[in-house]
């Protein structure tokens, strides 16, 4: 859930806080192992199919290897207010810290029954990575700067997505609404992940709608995090801004500091963000006491409390667990090198009528899918 | 004398309807209001400090205390207790020393701050149904790990951990010292935490031999006087506080008379009988933060790294920089003891008037070493005006990981909060080192008391938890989010960094 929170006063302008929202919200996601392409019209009747636990005002979709000609470039998917005004700015930001080698308006359809209240816009950026001499990884932190620079200014511009090879695309609206807009049947991914929301408490502001992505990681959640505040100020000291007023968006900071900066596992990650109890760690072995007790007295601040289910992407992988006693649903299913994970098994037949070994995860233990290819 | 007396400050009637003359008024008063005449009991009001410990044994309800029963000309400038003080100081010529805490009535912040509760978009957690932890760790933690995992799915750790203190609870008993209090009282805040699973300092006043059975949860305190500080003492300690302030009494040190100072004081504090023992404001040998990074180090060296070291500051106008520096000194844990913090005796002028918060201190630390990127170097424990479970929330959602109770573990023995601690006659056995008083706590009972008291807290931090939707208290720590300012000022609650109700 979240927190998605809505700007009133004006879509990027408001000083107003946090609202949480998505009491309920369907997710669901497919890895195909060998990176086998799908294209969206199928996962576009998955969410669809779980309307009951969406209000219509918000969805989206992320996908995995659809821009195959660009792969190398990070792909910026971008909301202007007013074209006129804000692009021109971007334009001159990415100018100074690098090479724009594609850009172009985000094809739409005029037919769907969605109001376009902002253009989207994709950029295919490689960053100079000279200006960042000091980094392991330089690009990264470029552009990640960058995006948390651009939303924090808060001046008609939004990036919403900026990974390589990849693309988000959401709006307000009901799912096939959002899919019809963006033409998503025309993508193809071997890594889909959708949203259908539920806000509590919302107009329907597009930068609120899920998925959240950060560089490679993209997360969907159902839920609401009541360990926003602690997660936010631990990610804070490490130079992540919250923008997005929603308390999702710590799911993909979070993962990225543990992953990529601190060269955790996305198992041991999870492992951080939904420990077991102390009870459970009492009775283990030794070392497995000692390794665990270790990651909550280091990781304490990430612990993620209250009800959720999340699924998180990145290049490589697909992980779906679920808060510390579960109280949000997720289950899971494969067939052939593909993973499934949704809220509802519904969900996945309609992906999948073949699918086997379908499974309910316990409380906060990982499903984690891995490309083999 | 010209200015003659002053109008009492409490009068003590008896109910002739209902005393019987068991006397037992005049056995427990150790302040002598109560004497026996003939038939009668008469009264001395004028000795009355309103400890109660009369009234509490009364088996009739026959007495009655009414505080402050004759008028001065109201004034809003000129208090009463303004003029108190200076018909005292006119008299006498000295400094006035006083016991308990800050005694002014400035607004009370935690009160000014309301919890949050889940309603409808998130379940709250019931503590009797699912798992509720509280435990935390005080002590340093590392900023990131290293874990190597193999294609087998084994993983090793490779980061090596600092020691840290395992509590069961946040709450502590912070450092009350031999001498300070007595014995007993300390025996049974031993019993206490050891039942509880945490745990208590012994203040400035070393270690009795009595207290050797609970030594596993003691932090043993090495303050300026360096009383009763030796290899044995640190060793047996489970942590080390190195004290450089006290929330009663910033930037000074203390003083305990020497008629407190018996063979057993003596012999613990390591000091001659009877002779007074004064602790400097200052460590002689901690004159910068660097001075300090080597006393840290000097007393982990000598216990062999193996424990907890801890500092305890006043919280002072600068306590973010300060605790900042701590935080890099290698020490494990920064107390920061708030304005309100207790004390057997301080000058009144420094009790009521130099500090800040505690609320207001631990939001800026924690920010500061947020900014800074060394929060987990540290545990932060927060003391100095604790007085029910909410206020822990409180202060845990400002960012202290643990809290030090001190007053409110005196009142669960008995304490009335009398504020008469600086005379050593103690009617409930507690601040005092008379025998015959002494022995009026018992220690088992009275552990009893505190553990209850602890517990009680616990399951209330536990509810307040679960209604927030939280299970787990690394999750409210530093959770600002779950706090609103209700009648805070703007720039208050800047420095908080919580937002207002409604908001």
């Amino acid at each position: 859930m979240s927190r998605c929170s809505h700007f009133i006063e004006g879509m990027f302008k408001s000083t107003q806080a946090i609202l949480r929202c998505d009491t309920m919200c369907g997710i669901i996601g497919v890895i195909d192992r060998r990176r086998q392409c799908m294209d969206g019209s199928a996962i576009r009747q998955a969410l669809s199919m779980m309307n009951e636990r969406g209000s219509g005002q918000g969805a989206g979709y992320v996908a995995y290897g659809i821009y195959p000609e660009y792969r190398d470039l990070y792909a910026l998917h971008v909301f202007f207010d007013n074209i006129r005004e804000n692009k021109p700015a971007l334009d001159n930001i990415l100018e100074k810290l690098g090479t724009v080698v594609h850009d172009e308006e985000i094809p739409t359809s005029d037919e769907a029954k969605i109001r376009k209240v902002h253009t989207p816009w994709r950029y295919f950026f490689r960053p100079d990575r000279s200006l960042m001499p000091k980094s392991a990884t330089p690009d990264d932190d470029i552009v990640m700067q960058m995006m948390m620079d651009v939303n924090t200014a808060k001046n008609g511009t939004l990036i919403f997505s900026s990974g390589k090879n990849l693309g988000v695309f959401k709006a307000s609206g009901w799912p096939e609404d959002v899919a019809d807009f963006y033409r998503i049947q025309d993508y193809k991914g071997y890594l889909w992940l959708a949203h259908n929301r539920y806000p509590t408490n919302s107009p329907g502001w597009w930068g609120g709608a899920h998925p959240f992505n950060l560089l490679d990681w993209s997360v969907v959640h159902n839920g609401e995090i009541t360990s926003y505040g602690t997660n936010q100020r631990y990610i804070q000291s490490y130079g992540y801004q919250c923008t997005m007023y929603t308390d999702t968006e710590v799911v993909a900071y979070l993962f990225d500091l543990l992953v990529r900066r601190h060269g955790l596992s996305p198992r041991m990650a999870c492992r951080a963000l939904a420990p077991p109890f102390w009870d459970e760690i009492d009775g283990m072995p030794p070392k497995e006491q000692e390794i665990n007790r270790a990651i909550r007295l280091t990781y304490g601040p990430a612990l993620m409390n209250g009800p959720f289910a999340i699924c998180i992407a990145s290049e490589d992988s697909l992980v779906g667990f679920t808060d510390r006693i579960k109280l949000r649903p997720l289950i899971s299913g494969e067939l052939g090198d593909r993973l499934y994970i949704s809220s509802e098994e519904a969900a996945i037949r309609v992906l999948e009528p073949d699918v086997e070994n379908i499974t309910m995860p316990k409380a906060g233990e990982p499903v984690i899918g891995r490309v083999i290819a | 004398m010209s200015i003659g007396s002053i109008p009492v400050r409490f009068r003590i009637s008896i109910d002739p309807e209902q005393c019987m003359l068991c006397g037992r008024c005049i056995e427990n008063c150790s302040y002598g209001v109560f004497r026996k005449e003939g038939d009668a009991i008469k009264i001395n009001s004028r000795n009355c400090v309103a400890c109660h410990r009369c009234l509490a044994f009364c088996p009739r309800d026959a007495i009655d205390i009414v505080e402050k029963p004759t008028d001065y000309r109201s004034h809003p400038v000129w208090t009463r207790e303004i003029r108190e003080a200076i018909f005292n100081q006119a008299k006498t010529g000295k400094i006035i020393v006083a016991g308990m805490g800050n005694v002014l009535p400035y607004p009370m912040i935690f009160d000014r701050l309301v919890l949050d509760a889940c309603q409808v978009t998130n379940p709250s957690i019931d503590p009797l149904r699912e798992p509720m932890e509280l435990r935390t760790y005080v002590g340093k933690k590392p900023a990131s790990l290293s874990l190597s995992e193999k294609a087998n799915g084994d993983v090793e750790l490779l980061t090596e951990l600092t020691p840290n203190l395992q509590i069961e609870t946040p709450i502590m008993v912070g450092h009350m010292s031999y001498g300070a209090i007595s014995l007993n009282a300390q025996l049974a805040l031993a019993k206490a935490v050891t039942k509880m699973g945490t745990f208590m300092g012994t203040g400035e006043g070393g270690l009795h031999e009595a207290l050797y059975p609970y030594q596993d949860h003691m932090i043993v305190q090495v303050a300026s006087g360096r009383f009763g500080v030796d290899i044995n003492y640190l060793e047996r300690g489970a942590a080390i506080e190195i004290k450089i302030g006290q929330g009663a009494k910033p930037g000074i040190g203390g003083h305990l008379p020497g008629e407190k100072v018996c063979a057993d004081v003596s012999c613990t504090r390591m000091i001659p009988e009877g002779s007074d023992a004064l602790s400097p404001a200052p460590h002689h040998d901690i004159y910068s933060i660097e001075d300090l990074k080597q006393l840290v180090r000097s007393l982990k060296e000598a216990t062999e790294w193996k424990k907890p070291v801890f500092v305890k500051i006043a919280a002072v106008h600068n306590a973010a920089a300060i605790a900042a520096g701590i935080a890099r000194s290698s020490a494990d844990a920064v107390v920061i003891d708030g304005f309100r913090g207790g004390t057997g005796a301080a000058p009144r002028v420094f009790r009521d008037h130099v500090g800040i918060p505690v609320e207001a201190a631990i939001a800026s630390v924690d920010a500061k070493l947020r900014d800074q990127g060394i929060r987990n170097e540290v545990s932060l424990i927060a003391s100095g005006g604790i007085r029910e479970s909410a206020d822990i929330a409180k202060i845990i959602c400002l960012g202290a990981d643990a809290v030090y109770i001190g007053t409110s573990a005196l009142v669960a023995m008995g304490c009335r909060v009398c504020g008469t601690c600086n005379r050593g006659v103690c009617a409930w056995g507690i601040a005092t080192q008379k025998p015959e008083l002494v022995q009026r706590l018992d220690p088992e009972t009275a552990s009893i008391q505190v553990a209850n008291l602890i517990h009680a807290w616990t399951d209330e931090l536990a509810e307040l938890m679960g209604a927030a939707g939280i299970n787990s208290i690394e999750s409210l720590r530093g959770n600002r989010d779950r706090l609103r300012g209700y009648m805070l000022d703007e720039s208050l609650m800047k420095v908080l960094d919580v937002k207002q109700v409604g908001a």
